[in-house]
């Protein structure tokens, strides 16, 4: 944890309804190193999207974070006021979400957008701010950078488009990068290209990414670790290549085995019985263990935190005996 | 350890988040009593009210006149006071009352039937039936209401044998109101169906092969009626301010059988003579209860819009 | 030519598509074309397919966004007519009009958004009903039949008799791609068009609805046409896969043929770009370009933008799809000039 560039501590992420507090993100902790990519998997529900929000103070009520600390650069943000949050945000956490339409205003155009990032974060005169914005631009490689400044969100294709979602996120140079499902929204060609994309500038510009995503193919291609979660905690955290090829929490297995491939022949995929709980009617103990085969009496009692297993951690009472 | 019976239809029903937002809106609660009390009036009137009005023999000229409880030269029986004739206010709000939601239902009914018939048909049909329904409803709307309403009394009378206009002047009323206000019901309804249409579970029956009309019917219309049962409460409200409006201007229901808006006019005349009760009761009636229908429609738009949650 | 009778010839496929197009007419209206002087706008959405599926095959149909494969689906159902060619059920043709009313009991359809294909105001009972209720009269069951068969499909799908009597909204997802497995079943379909089943589930949930479509599928010998843009959801389930781009069909092969050694350029670049997710390090080569604008594809063969093989040929003429040789058994075709004329390199995606 020592030099980490984001810590999360005990994160607690709620809903008050009146049906009582609904708890979405439960005692979630992680850290990033600089330049690292920390993949943030799971399925609907396991409240990884939640988790990236309140890293990036970007809960909307009733929502808050009920308990934790988020810790940025030696700095906590978490308790910050509005202003101060506002300032980080752009800054020093840049963000990317899944739909390309939505991030980007559509009254504005692409260059205005980025300039007006990188002039109020980064305090740069205009002409500066315009010639780092093409720059930009070729980076993320928008073809004709020069003509396509002026051009409106809706003159550009999904893929593009997301391609300045990358580049406003990297205007002003943040230490870390929220990326929830950012490649989501395209087909499978494009998505090639944008995960390469960001892995590249990633790395040139030393950026950390928090990589919020569903899907267990891109985490393999881009992350350094990988956080599993599920109903809210995190069930196994540890380097990529040990988590896809050896994964130790029963629920992590059931995924990678329920992932079709295109080279094995598999006659069945592994199945996973039944479905995550819902929010209002998470188990006691160990959350998963109505669907876990190996499921013991102490899974039903004890709630299970993260313990060496292997080369991984798992939350898992199996890998403590 | 004993199971514990599922609960009734009727305690899920009460816990539901429509009756609790219901609960727990003070201005619902209160306006949905005003509304029952009213309601409760008017359908129970011939049992309930102190006198019959309309009933000659009862009356007695005499009794003209009299202030309403409270005031120099009231009488007990006579709460609210009397007028001219010497029927009593109160009994005559009660029974007014009744014709007034009587032909605000209707009226309401008929816009809705026409409207959702026709939303649907211009939806569902698109090209041509649509542009035409459409342009319709353009055209009517850019007409205000009232003036819809006395084009088609107008016809009505021209067209109906003379002896016939009292009987049926409460039918002519109805249409009038009715057909004046069909296009909002027929714009919102097409936008919905519109948005249906697409959805893949009329997809799904078109391959099973379920016909268009069997569609529309039992697929489009339960999923389009919700905005139209708001729409429909706070219709009602206008429907019967624009028949009060009509009676007094005196062309909507016939003097034997007056409702709030007939009252206020005949009564308008004695307003500056001193005896004020024979205009302000009623209207102060009609205000309260239009006043409880918006209040209450306003509360029913707002609990069935999931965004607001 | 003369069509056979219906299902005489067991060796004939049971769905066949013969030229198939399908236009829509996106021109701007008539006013803004006069004044401001734009052309008529033409989407060729299909634009010359024939495929044919034979009966208890699984035939896979993938693409990118725009390819037109959803439209394929729609017309092999009626949902929509094709603007050419033919569309064959067992032998017959049901593309013209009241031709489909004998078959249409046959032939179902599972759709992608498991929250908009049940309509949320009726019963599960009666969702699942529906094919039965829609039969004509002389062939409908009575009601105490038509209530036994929705059991036993619910049951069939992993659900419960009970659950007949909720509604959609109280379901999750997967469970409401069962729903709708269950209806289109109701009538005994022979033949069952997917389209994107599983890709708004969980993988998870994916994984329990492609075990059960398997199941069913070997249980009451269906032929299923598999659309999807999940390369490994294809592999996963299909016998043959076809693989569409801009409207035609570019290169249809057995699975394990395709998928070992892929030989239109648009295959091999739809493979390449899968995620690794055996983390093998194996190199591969950038992917270039974007799908384009389907209103104004590229004049002769579509996907000579973006291909690294592409000449002048490929510029003006429009490739056909012609017998490819390769290993294994249904070695397919392709519709590439670089492919007839062998100009293409080993494929480095070749998987063992």
């Amino acid at each position: 944890m020592v030099d980490a560039l984001l810590a999360v501590t005990d994160l607690r992420v709620e809903f008050p309804t009146r049906h009582g507090t609904l708890v979405a993100v439960d005692g979630v902790s992680l850290s990033i190193a600089r330049g690292e990519v920390l993949g943030v998997v799971g399925e609907s529900g396991a409240g990884k999207s939640l988790t990236g929000a309140a890293v990036i103070g970007l809960i909307d009520p009733p929502g808050r974070i009920g308990a934790g600390e988020v810790w940025l650069a030696g700095r906590r943000i978490d308790n910050l006021p509005a202003e101060g949050l506002r300032r980080i945000r752009g800054r020093e956490i840049g963000a990317v979400f899944q739909d390309p339409l939505t991030s980007l205003d559509p009254l504005y155009t692409i260059g205005r957008q980025l300039t007006e990032t990188m002039t109020t974060h980064l305090k740069l005169s205009s002409s500066t701010a315009r010639q780092r914005a093409l720059d930009l631009l070729g980076e993320v490689g928008i073809p004709a950078p020069k003509r396509r400044f002026d051009h409106y969100p809706h003159q550009f294709s999904g893929g593009m488009r997301q391609r300045v979602v990358i580049a406003l996120a990297l205007a002003a140079n943040p230490k870390l990068i929220i990326a929830d499902e950012p490649t989501t929204a395209l087909d499978v060609s494009i998505q090639a290209q944008i995960i390469a994309l960001m892995k590249r500038l990633c790395r040139e510009h030393g950026t950390a990414v928090m990589l919020i995503t569903h899907d267990m193919g891109v985490i393999a291609e881009t992350a350094d670790r990988v956080a599993v979660m599920y109903a809210g905690r995190i069930v196994e955290i540890g380097p990529v290549a040990d988590v896809i090829h050896d994964p130790r929490h029963p629920y992590t297995q059931g995924l990678m085995g329920s992932i079709p491939s295109i080279v094995a022949d598999r006659d069945e995929l592994a199945q996973i019985e039944g479905a995550m709980p819902r929010l209002t009617a998470i188990p006691a103990g160990c959350a998963f263990h109505p669907r876990c085969p190996h499921a013991f009496d102490r899974c039903r009692r004890e709630r299970p935190e993260l313990m060496p297993a292997g080369a991984t951690r798992a939350a898992c009472w199996l890998v403590a005996a | 350890m004993a199971t514990i019976a599922a609960p009734s239809r009727l305690a899920r029903w009460w816990d539901g988040d429509i009756a609790w937002s219901f609960r727990h809106s003070p201005v619902a609660v209160v306006s949905a009593i005003v509304l029952a009390l009213c309601l409760g009036a008017a359908l129970f009137a011939p049992w309930v009210a102190p006198h019959n009005p309309f009933d000659l023999a009862t009356l007695n000229l005499s009794d003209a006149l009299t202030p309403p409880h409270g005031m120099e030269g009231a009488k007990p029986e006579y709460l609210l006071g009397t007028d001219d004739q010497g029927r009593d206010v109160l009994s005559a709000i009660m029974f007014g009352t009744r014709i007034s939601l009587l032909v605000g239902a209707l009226a309401v009914a008929l816009s809705v039937a026409m409207g959702v018939s026709l939303g649907l048909a211009s939806g569902y049909s698109g090209g041509r039936v649509d542009a035409f329904i459409m342009r319709a409803a353009d055209v009517q709307l850019s007409f205000p209401a009232i003036l819809i309403a006395l084009l088609i009394d107008g016809v009505a009378r021209a067209v109906l044998p003379r002896s016939a206009h009292s009987d049926l002047a409460l039918f002519v009323l109805v249409l009038s109101i009715g057909v004046s206000n069909w296009p909002q019901y027929a714009r919102t309804v097409r936008g919905s169906t519109l948005v249906e249409k697409n959805k893949e579970y009329v997809q799904a029956a078109r391959v099973i092969g379920v016909r268009p009309a069997a569609i529309v019917f039992r697929h489009l219309l339960p999923n389009v009626l919700g905005p139209v049962l708001v729409l429909a409460t706070i219709n009602i409200a206008t429907a019967i301010v624009l028949e009060a409006t009509l009676s007094f201007l005196g062309v909507g229901v016939p003097p034997t059988r007056p409702s709030l808006g007939t009252l206020i006019r005949v009564g308008n005349d004695f307003l500056f003579s001193g005896e004020w009760w024979i205009t302000i009761f009623p209207g102060a009636a009609l205000v309260i209860l239009v006043l409880a229908i918006n209040l209450l429609g306003d509360w029913l738009r707002d609990a069935l819009n999931p965004k607001l949650k | 030519m003369k069509t056979p009778a219906a299902g005489a010839l067991p060796g004939a496929p049971l769905v066949e598509l013969v030229d198939v197009a399908r236009h829509f007419d996106v021109s701007p209206p008539w006013l803004n074309r006069m004044l401001e002087g734009k052309p008529r706008a033409l989407l060729k959405a299909v634009d010359g397919v024939s495929l044919s599926i034979a009966r208890g095959e699984t035939l896979g149909l993938v693409g990118e966004s725009g390819c037109g494969k959803s439209t394929v689906a729609r017309l092999i159902v009626g949902l929509y007519r094709p603007t050419r060619g033919e569309i064959r059920y067992g032998g017959r043709r049901i593309d013209l009009d009241g031709a489909r009313r004998p078959v249409r009991r046959e032939m179902q359809m599972i759709f992608q958004d498991p929250y908009a294909s049940l309509n949320p105001r009726w019963h599960v009972s009666d969702i699942v009903a529906e094919p039965l209720l829609a039969a004509p009269g002389e062939e409908r069951l009575s009601g105490p039949a038509i209530a036994a068969r929705v059991a036993e499909l619910l049951e069939q799908v992993g659900l419960v008799r009970a659950d007949g009597a909720k509604f959609p909204h109280q379901f999750s997802g997967g469970q409401r791609q069962r729903i709708s497995i269950a209806r289109a079943l109701a009538g005994s379909p022979k033949f069952l068009v997917c389209d994107e089943p599983t890709s708004a589930l969980d993988v998870s949930v994916q994984a329990q609805v492609l075990n059960l479509m398997r199941r069913l599928q070997r249980e009451l010998g269906l032929t299923l046409l598999f659309i999807s843009h999940n390369l490994a959801v294809v592999h996963h389930v299909a016998d043959r896969v076809g693989v569409m781009y801009l409207g035609r069909i570019v290169e249809v092969a057995g699975t394990k043929a395709l998928f070992a050694d892929p030989q239109h350029p648009y295959t091999r670049m739809l493979l390449e770009a899968v995620p690794d997710l055996a983390l093998t390090g194996k190199p591969r080569t950038a992917v270039a370009g974007e799908v384009p604008n389907p209103l104004e594809p590229p004049k002769g063969c579509a996907f000579h933008p973006r291909c690294p093989y592409a000449n002048e040929r490929c510029r003006v003429e429009v490739p056909l799809l012609k017998p490819v040789r390769r290993a294994g058994a249904d070695a397919g075709e392709a519709a590439c000039h670089a492919v007839e004329e062998g100009r293409l390199a080993r494929s480095p995606t070749v998987r063992v």
